[in-house]
């Protein structure tokens, strides 16, 4: 790792590591016993850890002079090692958070542990955790295969990575402490969104200046995604997050958006996060990764155009149908649903284009775990935004929000989609990047497949069920014409589900740890010679590897 | 023709990315600059009174520990909620909201109106052990709000922030933040009289925990919860009239 940096490099990185100790340690010293101070010394801390494996690697030789010849794949593998990190985190705090549920007392009366304070270190965890670090390390990859060309820039990806991973840790051990704006999925406070700022702007540049330096006239489709991915998450991001701190030596701040206006600002956040977080930059795994497995080029270019402009416009409008029958004006919640119909046709485009780019490889769906990981992901993205849209129509809403069917769908889209491609991504992505024949173990994958189906499905139709019994029960009336249930009425018929989704979520959780298993055991096995010239045009041009189009 | 201009935008990196921001832009533009310059967004209630200091530490405990990831704060126009929550929420009931805690899961019940249903006894029991007071209830018990002493030293700072962002909080509101804060847990003291000069007349100064001696976590969270869709006095007539859709 640190022998791909020159001796200048090793030294600005440290510089840059003892830049940022410095603000850690400043924020320790006039945060007092506000939990500021608390992240200060995380920070300090982060930062040593770094340094240590900086200093230790200090004497290493030199990289070659030629080592623009070749990919740099190092930020990638460590970002595959801290996204399966992060997905054990994230999805046993899941199992615990839903566990709770069920068994309250498994808070075990602490502050810190209880259920609106883990349930973040979970939605953080998996969300930003597991998939924004599988999309920085799939991303770097990609686009360097599809523009074949090096990584712009020796230390800028590690900062993009490593920076990220200092935003999420700074994210979940803040909840732990209390520390959050309450805004759904945009919780950290104001000093780790300014950090996330400036790590998004340099991965920014770092993508866009490799895209310039491509060797290929046109830019590929799955690049279009990452972008559209970076460049609106930072909108959304910087938007969502204006706010006041009440100091600059305490970690509490005040949103600037008050009541109606926030919650649409902050679901116009909270659902495009979902479309272009957990879609567009999946999208773009699934756009390089698919066809690579499959060994088959996309099925049409032109679904491809039709589908990305369709979510990149579409999906912005949708925000408000997270706020039907509530204060917001109607003709915004119209307008919501209208568009969320609508994005039916481009997320139906894209599953379909998906889906045709199999034909003629389904006896390899059938035989390899890997692409079937992506296929099953293609199905459950086209099943959950069909269900997304369905629930976007107002009086469908009226049933489903607030109950768990809004849970049930999301992870339908988290865990069969977001996970399932990722998954399948990473299966495909590790024996290249380490220059295996395959995985560590086949069979391992396999279990890892039906484990997660298993668990998806455990979980959704728990979901489904308690939540369509829990609307029906709020709106039951007796012949009288009062209502038939108390609310606690209600919450009792919910107990049977919520034993079965901490079980769905459990076997997912076990998915997730054999994979990592196998990944590990995929990157430590003794080195075997390179199946294919893995290195980009100028090397050998005749052999560069064409990604499908 | 399409494809043709596809071409082109897709071999200029800076290109695609300025087509990206258009193509993004505009729906939540369309959406949300309206709202701030629609008079209509948000009702005109003159009398609507702000937080004090211990209701809005309160909040902000609220905001802490999580509790709007099972509870929301909005009543929908719907028949069936209206009957089991009360009048459906306002927009100009959350107008001095930062954040806004609308929620988006009901675990347990809306809290929009729970203030005033239940005594300060019953939110500190139930807070204390839910389950010793509805047994099948899977709520969190927060035990640990009764031990901790109220941080009343950053109040000023809070009030301070809240008038940056457009809450019309006083100099003399900011300048006796603490004493307010004390005073309102702190029945028939001097200072509760000022309080109420400054907050109004229905400002609900009690013991909330029961114990006067010290302010505690668990004062300022009942006092927030007490005062739960009672910032604004709903005409009559709106809570009378029922144009609430029914559900189908």
């Amino acid at each position: 790792m640190i022998a791909q940096l020159t001796l200048n490099e090793r030294t600005s990185a440290l510089g840059l590591l003892i830049l940022v100790a410095l603000t850690g340690a400043l924020m320790a010293v006039i945060g007092g016993d506000d939990p500021f101070a608390a992240h200060g010394v995380i920070i300090i801390l982060f930062c040593a850890v770094i340094a240590a494996f900086v200093i230790s690697g200090f004497d290493a030789p030199e990289p070659r002079i030629d080592r623009q010849d070749s990919y740099y794949d190092d930020p990638t593998k460590v970002g595959i090692g801290l996204s399966m990190a992060w997905a054990v985190f994230g999805m046993f705090m899941g199992v615990w958070v839903a566990a709770q549920l069920a068994w309250p007392d498994l808070a075990f009366d602490g502050a810190w542990s209880s259920f609106g304070r883990i349930r973040p270190t979970h939605t953080t965890g998996v969300i930003f955790g597991f998939g924004g670090n599988a999309l920085i390390a799939t991303s770097f990859h990609v686009v360097q295969r599809t523009s074949r060309v090096r990584l712009a820039g020796q230390i800028s990806p590690w900062f993009v990575l490593l920076g990220y991973n200092l935003f999420c840790l700074l994210a979940v051990t803040g909840y732990f402490m209390g520390v959050t704006q309450s805004k759904e999925y945009a919780e950290p406070e104001w000093y780790a969104d300014l950090w996330l700022v400036v790590v998004w702007v340099t991965y920014f540049v770092v993508f866009l200046r490799t895209l310039a330096r491509r060797r290929e006239p046109h830019i590929y489709v799955a690049n279009w995604y990452f972008m559209a991915f970076i460049v609106v998450v930072a909108i959304l991001h910087i938007v969502n997050n204006l706010a006041v701190p009440i100091s600059f030596t305490q970690s509490k701040s005040y949103t600037i958006w008050p009541g109606v206006q926030d919650a649409m600002v902050q679901w116009w956040y909270g659902h495009n996060a979902v479309a272009f977080f957990l879609t567009a930059g999946f999208l773009g795994m699934l756009y390089y990764y698919l066809p690579k497995r499959a060994e088959r080029p996309i099925f049409s270019y032109r679904l491809s155009i039709l589908s990305f402009w369709g979510i990149t416009f579409f999906y912005m409008w949708a925000g408000s149908h997270h706020l039907h029958y509530t204060a917001l004006p109607h003709w915004v919640q119209n307008l919501g649903m209208t568009f969320s119909v609508m994005l039916l046709v481009p997320s139906w485009a894209s599953a379909g284009n998906a889906l045709l780019t199999l034909n003629g490889a389904w006896d390899k769906v059938r035989d390899d775990a890997t692409l079937r990981f992506m296929m099953a992901a293609v199905v459950f993205y086209g099943l959950s935004t069909f269900e997304g849209s369905f629930m976007a129509i107002r009086p469908v809403n009226s049933l489903s929000h607030y109950t768990d069917w809004t849970v049930g769908h999301v992870h339908a889209g988290a865990l069969g989609w977001v996970a399932l491609i990722t998954f399948g991504s990473l299966y495909t992505l590790v024996p290249a990047l380490w220059k295996r024949p395959q995985m560590y173990s086949p069979a391992l994958v396999e279990a890892h497949f039906w484990l997660a189906i298993a668990g998806t499905l455990i979980y959704v139709f728990a979901m489904w069920n308690s939540g369509i019994i829990q609307g029906l029960m709020w709106r039951t009336y007796t012949e009288e014409g009062s209502l038939a249930y108390s609310f606690v009425d209600t919450l009792v018929a919910m107990y049977p589900y919520y034993i079965a989704r901490t079980v769905g979520g459990a076997l997912f959780l076990l998915g997730a740890i054999i994979g990592s298993y196998n990944i590990w055991m995929t990157a430590k096995r003794p080195f075997m010679p390179a199946a294919t010239d893995d290195v980009p045009q100028a090397l050998s041009p005749a052999h560069a590897r064409v990604p499908a189009e | 023709m399409r494809e043709f201009f596809h071409r082109k935008i897709e071999r200029t990196a800076i290109g695609f990315v300025l087509a990206i921001i258009a193509a993004a832009s505009v729906g939540g533009i369309v959406e949300i600059a309206p709202l701030f310059t629609i008079q209509e967004t948000v009702e005109h209630a003159p009398n609507m009174r702000l937080y004090t200091p211990l209701e809005l530490a309160g909040r902000n405990i609220y905001v802490r520990e999580g509790c709007y990831a099972c509870h929301s704060q909005m009543v929908r126009t719907l028949r069936d909620e209206v009957e089991r929550y009360g009048q459906y929420s306002l927009a100009v009931e959350s107008k001095y909201d930062h954040p806004m805690l609308w929620g988006s899961k009901r675990t347990g019940p809306d809290l929009a109106r729970i203030g005033g249903k239940y005594s300060d006894y019953w939110h500190v029991a139930h807070l204390h052990n839910p389950r010793e007071v509805t047994p099948e209830s899977n709520m969190p018990a927060y035990r640990f709000l009764s031990r901790t002493p109220l941080e009343t030293a950053t109040l000023q700072s809070d009030l301070n922030a809240m008038r940056s962002i457009g809450v019309p909080y006083t100099q003399e509101m900011i300048d006796h933040a603490v004493k307010d804060a004390e005073a309102q847990a702190t029945p028939d003291s001097e200072n509760a009289a000022n309080l109420l000069k400054r907050y109004g007349e229905k400002t609900q100064v009690s013991a909330f925990d029961g114990v006067t001696t010290q302010l505690t976590e668990m004062d300022a969270l009942v006092a927030y919860l007490q005062v739960l869709g009672r910032l604004v006095e709903l005409p009559a007539k709106q809570a009378a009239s029922q144009p609430s859709e029914r559900a189908p």
